[in-house]
């Protein structure tokens, strides 16, 4: 399509054109951007009592729509808006994967009959914690129905992210993600001063990162003369020697990358923020933005920056073991399951390096079977916490999670299956995510980072399992939470992210395919 | 080996066979208490629907000539890894339709048997869902056609047994005797699992067609250690030496069991093995030899205890034993003997249900009192149970015409073929069956009443008693009809071989011999129990009833040997796991725990020490890559 413009334009001898865009190939990012502003439409002109209905039904029949065309899409491989965007197989499924989470987290977030307050969130965010006012919204049953536009809008930003195909899309991109999750973040009913806390460190946080990640890609157009993927590394092969600006550039790049997936040293801000944040939204940031920020760090390192891999190698693979041993210890001596969830997911971040680091087609396809498995683990983990509960609220701290098994075996038995996968216990999603990763990057000659990668993965089950047996192995104290019933959207949830967990650590090689038939990203 | 000819016709119902009874497991098993007014009846019309199959596939086997009477079923492939295939598929044949009549057509028998025997019971759909799982495991070892798939049913009757033998598990000998029974049998398994890799190791293949094709071309080495691994499972579902003890514990459960189970079928399904694997035998010699070795110990073991025993089911579960000594015996005689084997099984069958079942009449009319010296006098009020009874009981001890005499006797015959002594021996612990025997008999039946105070004998109901009818009519007929009807020898012949006995001396004498042997126990028997008192409590005895009475120190053995052993290894690998093990794994735990609280300090909580460490790693990823680049 472009080259067909190109061609039409140097016919033609006129300056300017309008860059080429096959619509249809970024339809899935259009329809919820379009969906994201009707929401915010909603906001201002849907009267106050049917806006949570309308809004649902936005959110999902444009999630669902988005969906079917990514569906549709299957097999298409082409660089669209003037080589700002790639649709390929590794973008589609991401797109793919990232919708269906996001349906699932929309569902947690709709959730109403968990806490009897009303939903996961603040009825008004400006209302200062603990003031009159806030009990006055609280008391006339307000929702927040602001976080569906916010929540479409970090969506767009995520469907983009793996797409970009130059830095500047990139960039944009990484903000229209990132902006939202700051705000959402804050937005929690319970123990606000600590979601407004959570959410202003990721702010500040997460700016002083992008700013990184601009400086670097500064760095790399002045080195290039071009901010696209492609033209960097056709630069970098013209002129090889001439390098040491792309080495600074490509560091600051990354480290804004690194941020947002965290790794170790740039991990600090998550485990406060997965803590304060509203739960919902915990498990939507966690299992999307992981994939989504993965998605772009892979597109740089495997299209941009490729011809420096015997640079960037080694210092991943420090990054890599740092991330695997510090977040798999560190949540060892946790005493809240959000926070040892958030230093879950750091190791986490390290495993899926590891595919990373196996630079390969496998190694690609690994990692991107990992992240799908992690992500529907991950929701499903954070479903569970949103609905043990005692009078506070969640009840987050482990020592009130003794003999859970006893009051809600059902339950008990799912959150189980959730740890043992994350431990990457055979069976479940997570042994083989974890085994994909490790044999793509024995082939690769990693095998000194896969030892690496088990002794943390054995460091990081006794954390796991430790959860299994404060619920199963410990008696009920008085302290100990009770699980409320929730209504048909935790249910579906939850369910769903069961049975996917399940279902890909028995029948795994459907999915296998999929990632294996994806290929690599196009060039 | 003769080709299998595909299964059409009655023959195309092969697979009902197992089918009909696991159909009937899996109801009364998953279907829970609903189940408990049909279920029992449910049971014994899928057995019986079975037996009804396996008499028509007799019908049509004998129709065919003797060539096409091996019949193959192959449903679909089971296992398929790499080189090792294994089908789920059948095979009937001469010797294979023999235990389909006699599980089925016993199996129903005591279906019907249990019907009165367990009428009280809460749980009794449990019990026929056991039956009926044990029903189709046990077809399933008979009709399988290749080791795996008749591993698969050792372990299902193996299953079944222990399930059956701790049915009354609140008692906690019941619960104790299965898991020595599931113990003991494992020991055996190992052998046979070990037995099957290693023919698949020797010959590709674990097909009975395929692993008997080419079994002469195996060194005998390896061929011995076949033998007698199979022999080490043979020993532990048989209950032969070494790995009897379990036998008479197993006697805790319900008596149909013990009948079905541990007389008639499972127990024979070693004898089964060995002579299924003939051409391994006859092919290693020295594993025929330790299986007449291992057959003669368990002969005389067998008598002694139940020469001993007080307790008339334990009784006669050392009758059993000895029983199945002499059908071990005679399978590793060779191909003159693997036919008096299984004629003796099939006998046995019979009569040892029938006097189990009678057995359990008595216990049902004496309030499940087991101990013989509080018997006596019980014919004239139990006249069905006490003429089955005897009826079965000069079968077993071989008075002719009844019809242990044909098939013990042919044994002895052709252990006279082998060698004088193994011929001599088995023939005298024929006249210690006619002692053993004739002593039960004499101490329940006759002499005086022992009876404790509150007991009023009875005889049992006609569910009971009609079983007991037809098994007595079974061990009067069954001898002569196959012997000069049926003629069981040509019938085994393509599968099993034979040999005609060549001796000097003409058969009449060893019979005659055998009976004077076995008349003469007899009246020893009958002078002690019948013409003197029985004291209610036991006399010491002398060192050999005393020995005997604790199952000739079989569970001492085991204990010194095994238990002790096992559990000082186990205690020093609890304290090895404690001191080394858990002191290393709790020690990295600590260093770990440890490592982790020093680091966790480093998560201030300031977003100002947390933006330092990003510049610090970012001025750390900066100086890496330039470091390597300048290396």
């Amino acid at each position: 399509m472009s080259a067909l413009v190109t061609a039409v334009a140097s016919e033609t001898e006129t300056l300017f054109t309008a860059p080429g865009i096959n619509y249809y190939a970024i339809a899935p990012i259009l329809i919820i951007f379009g969906a994201a502003v009707v929401s915010v439409l909603v906001e201002a002109f849907v009267p106050r009592r049917a806006r949570r209905t309308v809004q649902l039904v936005l959110v999902i029949g444009s999630v669902l729509a988005a969906l079917g065309v990514v569906i549709d899409l299957r097999g298409t491989r082409l660089i669209t808006g003037e080589g700002a965007l790639a649709i390929d197989g590794p973008t589609l499924i991401m797109q793919g994967t990232l919708l269906i989470i996001a349906l699932l987290a929309a569902f947690l977030m709709a959730e109403r009959s968990i806490d009897p307050l009303g939903d996961a969130f603040a009825p008004r965010a400006s209302a200062l914690p603990g003031s009159e006012d806030e009990q006055e919204f609280t008391k006339r049953g307000y929702l927040q129905t602001e976080i569906w536009p916010f929540f479409l809008l970090a969506l767009t930003g995520m469907l983009a992210f793996p797409a970009a195909n130059d830095l500047l899309m990139m960039f944009v991109a990484l903000e229209v993600m990132s902006l939202p999750l700051y705000l959402l973040a804050g937005m929690a009913r319970r123990r606000r001063l600590l979601s407004q806390e959570a959410a202003l460190k990721y702010f500040v946080l997460g700016a002083f990162s992008s700013a990184f990640f601009l400086y670097g890609a500064a760095m790399l157009y002045g080195f290039s003369g071009s901010v696209s993927l492609v033209a960097i590394a056709d630069t970098l092969t013209a002129k090889p020697s001439e390098a040491s600006l792309v080495v600074i550039g490509m560091a600051l790049l990354l480290v804004g990358l690194l941020f947002k997936v965290a790794a170790v040293p740039f991990h600090q801000w998550t485990p406060d923020v997965y803590q304060g944040a509203p739960t919902p939204i915990t498990g939507f940031m966690a299992a999307t933005v992981k994939i989504a920020a993965f998605g772009a760090l892979l597109r740089v390192l495997y299209v941009g920056l490729g011809g420096m891999r015997w640079d960037w190698e080694p210092m991943l693979w420090i990054i890599a073991i740092l991330t695997m041993l510090v977040g798999s210890i560190i949540a060892i001596t946790q005493t809240d399951i959000k926070r040892m969830l958030a230093y879950s997911s750091i190791a986490q971040a390290g495993f899926i390096l590891i595919g990373v680091l196996a630079v390969s087609p496998a190694g690609l396809a690994s990692a991107l079977f990992y992240l799908i498995a992690y992500a529907f683990t991950t929701i499903g983990a954070f479903a569970v916490i949103s609905m043990v509960r005692d009078a506070s609220g969640e009840a987050t701290h482990l020592s009130k999670w003794a003999g859970l098994s006893k009051k809600s075996p059902l339950v008990a038995a799912i959150f189980s299956l959730f740890m043992l996968a994350l431990a990457g216990i055979p069976l479940t999603s997570g042994f083989v995510g974890k085994f994909g990763v490790f044999t793509a990057a024995i082939a690769s000659g990693a095998t000194w980072l896969v030892i690496v990668g088990v002794i943390a993965s054995i460091i990081a089950a006794f954390f796991y399992v430790r959860v299994i047996v404060i619920m199963y192995f410990s008696d009920p104290t008085p302290d100990t939470a009770s699980v409320v019933v929730p209504s048909a959207f935790t249910t579906i949830a939850l369910a769903a992210a069961a049975t996917v967990t399940i279902v890909l650590g028995i029948v795994p090689q459907p999915v296998i395919e999929l990632v294996n038939q994806a290929g690599v990203f196009i060039r | 080996m003769t080709e299998l000819m595909p299964a059409e016709g009655v023959f195309s119902l092969m697979w009902l066979l197992i089918a009909l009874p696991l159909a009937g497991a899996a109801v009364l098993l998953f279907g829970g208490r609903r189940t408990n007014t049909w279920g029992p009846y449910l049971a014994i019309l899928t057995v019986g629907s079975s037996a009804v199959i396996g008499i028509l596939m007799l019908l049509g086997m004998m129709q065919n000539s003797p060539e096409q009477r091996s019949i193959g079923q192959t449903l679909f492939t089971w296992v398929f890894v790499g080189d090792f295939s294994a089908d789920m598929a059948f095979q009937l044949d001469q010797l294979s339709i023999v235990f389909v009549l006699l599980i089925t057509v016993v199996g129903t028998l005591i279906h019907i048997y249990s019907l009165g025997y367990m009428a009280h019971d809460h749980d009794k759909r449990k019990f026929f869902g056991y039956l009926n799982l044990f029903v189709a495991a046990m077809l399933l070892l008979v009709l399988a056609n290749n080791y795996l798939l008749l591993y698969v049913g050792w372990e299902g009757v193996g299953l079944a047994s222990y399930l059956l033998i701790s049915f009354w598990q609140i008692k906690p000998s019941a619960a104790a005797a299965g898991k020595k029974a599931f113990i003991i049998n494992r020991v055996g398994d190992v052998g046979l699992s070990l037995a099957i890799m290693l023919m698949f190791v020797t010959f590709g293949s674990v097909g009975f067609q395929d692993v008997f094709g080419v079994a002469g071309q195996a060194s005998e080495g390896t061929l011995t250690a076949i033998g007698l691994l199979l022999l080490l499972a043979a020993c532990g579902k048989s209950a032969q030496f070494p790995l009897q003890a379990w036998l008479l514990d197993a006697m805790e459960g319900p008596t149909p069991v013990s009948a079905l189970i541990h007389a008639a079928t499972m127990v024979t399904a070693g004898v089964y093995l060995i002579v299924r694997s003939n051409v391994i035998f006859t092919a290693a010699e020295w594993a025929a030899i330790a299986v007449i070795v291992v057959g003669m110990i368990t002969i005389w073991m067998g008598a002694i205890i139940g020469s001993a025993k007080d307790d008339i089911k334990k009784s006669l579960a050392g009758s059993t034993m000895s029983q199945i000594g002499y059908m071990i015996m005679a399978a590793g005689l060779g191909p003159i003997g693997y036919v008096f084997a299984i004629f003796h099984l099939l006998m046995h069958g019979v009569f040892k249900a029938g006097l189990f079942l009678g057995a359990g009449s008595v216990m049902h009319g004496m309030n499940d009192n087991v101990n013989m010296r509080r018997y006596g006098a019980l014919r004239p009020l139990m006249l069905i149970t006490s003429t089955t009874f005897i009826i079965c009981y000069l079968a077993i001890i071989g008075i002719p015409p009844f019809d242990g005499f044909f098939s013990k006797d042919d044994i002895i015959h052709a252990s006279f073929e082998r060698s004088p002594i193994i011929g001599v021996l088995a023939m005298l612990a024929a006249g210690l069956t006619g002692f053993y025997m004739t002593r039960m008999v004499a101490m329940t039946f006759f002499g005086k009443a022992r009876w404790e105070d509150d007991v009023h004998p009875h005889e049992s109901p006609k569910v009971m008693t009609i079983p007991l009818i037809i098994l007595a009519i079974g061990a009067t007929f069954g001898g002569l009809s196959l012997v000069y009807w049926g003629n069981i020898e040509t019938w085994l012949e393509p599968v099993t071989g034979i040999e005609t006995i060549e001796l000097a001396v003409p058969a009449w004498v060893f019979e005659l011999t055998t009976l004077v042997l076995v008349i003469i126990g007899a009246v020893i028997g009958w002078m002690t129990y019948a013409r003197r008192e029985v004291p209610v409590e036991a006399p010491r005895g002398s060192w050999l009833t005393r020995a005997a009475r604790k199952d000739l120190y079989g569970d001492a053995v085991n204990d010194v040997l095994v238990v002790q052993p096992t559990f000082y290894a186990s205690r020093w690998l609890v304290w090895f796991d404690n001191k080394g093990v858990d002191g290393f794994v709790n020690g990295s735990a600590a260093f770990i725990g440890g490592l982790s609280g020093r680091m966790r300090r480093y998560q201030t909580g300031f977003v100002r020490s947390y933006a330092l460490s990003m510049v610090g790693g970012a001025v750390l990823v900066v100086l890496a890559l330039v470091l390597v680049r300048a290396s």
